[in-house]
């Protein structure tokens, strides 16, 4: 396989491309894509100051690294959960991508040091997380990253979402038919008058080969292993099963997702107006759908009542 | 003379005998193709190339999240 580009020997092929590149012209190939899906999207501009929602993974360091090569204002937000291993591995990951970067800015929110405890601990003591910590913990990191990104004076959330986590949390809410969910899904989720920050996804047409190829050759060292408790997760599952149907059929994944996109630009998947509801919860002042508190305060409530 | 060539994943790991190309490699210890990615001497190898003998190829998923 030779490189399109200049046909030296390619090191990464991508089938639905019908696409091969060398060591050099892929990173090249990657960093012009991010920028087109930025610009499609609008997403944001060079004036806008965006927050990078970082764990230490491929995608959301690679996302970190190619905004700022293509100079973007990128800073980075860390969440430690205090998950037993992965958390101290991953946020070290993240703090030595970020030393070797000059001007690479870097906040990390510690839970348990700002809130008392670390996310098994909480998820323990409530109902929600009583089987997995899943629920409560993407609560906790979608309120973290939206008052940071608010109280930093940021214009935009960027988070490094790629097509198969695209793809697999769409083929979960076909299956069940969650249209709300499904009508709420896209590469920008506005910012609205109730306090939601502007969230954007411009990882959302590569596949999560791509994002690796790009990390390994770019050598961006990340944390290889999967999140303890996400083994077993159902996504992870869609994903595998749709690989398979990938491997058959090159382009299944991207066609099924670009598909969508068109059918939802078409008026296909419409919001209700009172689905979406928002108030400002009466603690911290973030919107939410119920009276009173927001599901995030409701959660420490009843760490302080005891 | 036989190429011998050993693959590891995650913490398996396989000898195998004759020459073969990446993509063959994978199928054949079980994994889809798509799902990995292959990497000899911390270089990425495409899924056409043939491996030689006394290699060490290492598979790193490429899942993640939950």
């Amino acid at each position: 396989m030779k490189c399109r580009k200049c046909g030296r020997p390619a090191v990464f092929n991508m089938r639905q491309h019908k696409l091969a590149l060398c060591e050099v012209h892929y990173p090249e190939w990657f960093v012009a894509q991010t920028q087109r899906a930025i610009e499609k999207y609008h997403m944001f501009g060079p004036d806008d100051r965006v927050l990078v929602a970082v764990s230490g993974g491929k995608d959301s360091l690679a996302l970190w690294d190619v905004l700022l090569q293509l100079g973007y204002q990128a800073d980075g937000l860390y969440i430690d959960l205090g998950i037993d291993g992965y958390s101290v591995a991953s946020r070290e990951k993240v703090e030595q991508f970020a030393a070797q970067r000059p001007g690479a800015r870097l906040t990390v929110v510690d839970l348990r040091a700002e809130y008392g405890e670390t996310l098994p601990q909480v998820a323990q003591r409530v109902h929600r997380g009583r089987d997995k910590p899943c629920s409560v913990c993407g609560l906790i990191k979608r309120h973290v990253m939206n008052r940071v990104t608010r109280d930093g004076g940021y214009d935009v959330l960027a988070t490094g979402h790629n097509l198969d986590d695209e793809v697999a949390v769409l083929f979960g809410n076909v299956l069940h038919w969650q249209t709300g969910y499904i009508a709420r899904q896209a590469p920008v989720l506005p910012a609205n008058r109730a306090g939601l920050a502007r969230k954007v996804k411009p990882f959302c047409h590569f596949y999560e080969r791509e994002t690796a190829a790009y990390a390994l050759i770019t050598s961006i060292d990340y944390i290889y292993d999967e999140c303890p408790h996400a083994v077993g997760a159902t996504s992870l599952r869609h994903k595998g099963i749709l690989n398979q149907m990938e491997e058959e059929a090159p382009g299944t994944k991207l066609q099924f997702y670009l598909g969508f996109l068109r059918a939802r630009e078409e008026g296909f998947f419409r919001e209700r107006a009172e689905e979406v509801e928002l108030r400002p919860c009466s603690n911290c002042g973030q919107p939410t759908s119920a009276p009173g508190l927001c599901a995030f305060c409701r959660l420490w409530e009843r760490a302080a009542d005891r | 003379m036989e190429a011998h060539v050993r693959i590891i994943y995650r913490d398996r790991e396989w000898e195998l005998q004759g020459r073969r190309r990446v993509r063959d490699v994978v199928k054949e210890i079980g994994l889809i193709p798509h799902a990995v990615l292959a990497v000899r001497d911390g270089r990425l190898l495409a899924e056409d190339v043939m491996l030689e003998d006394k290699d060490e190829v290492k598979l790193i998923a490429v899942i993640s999240g939950g």
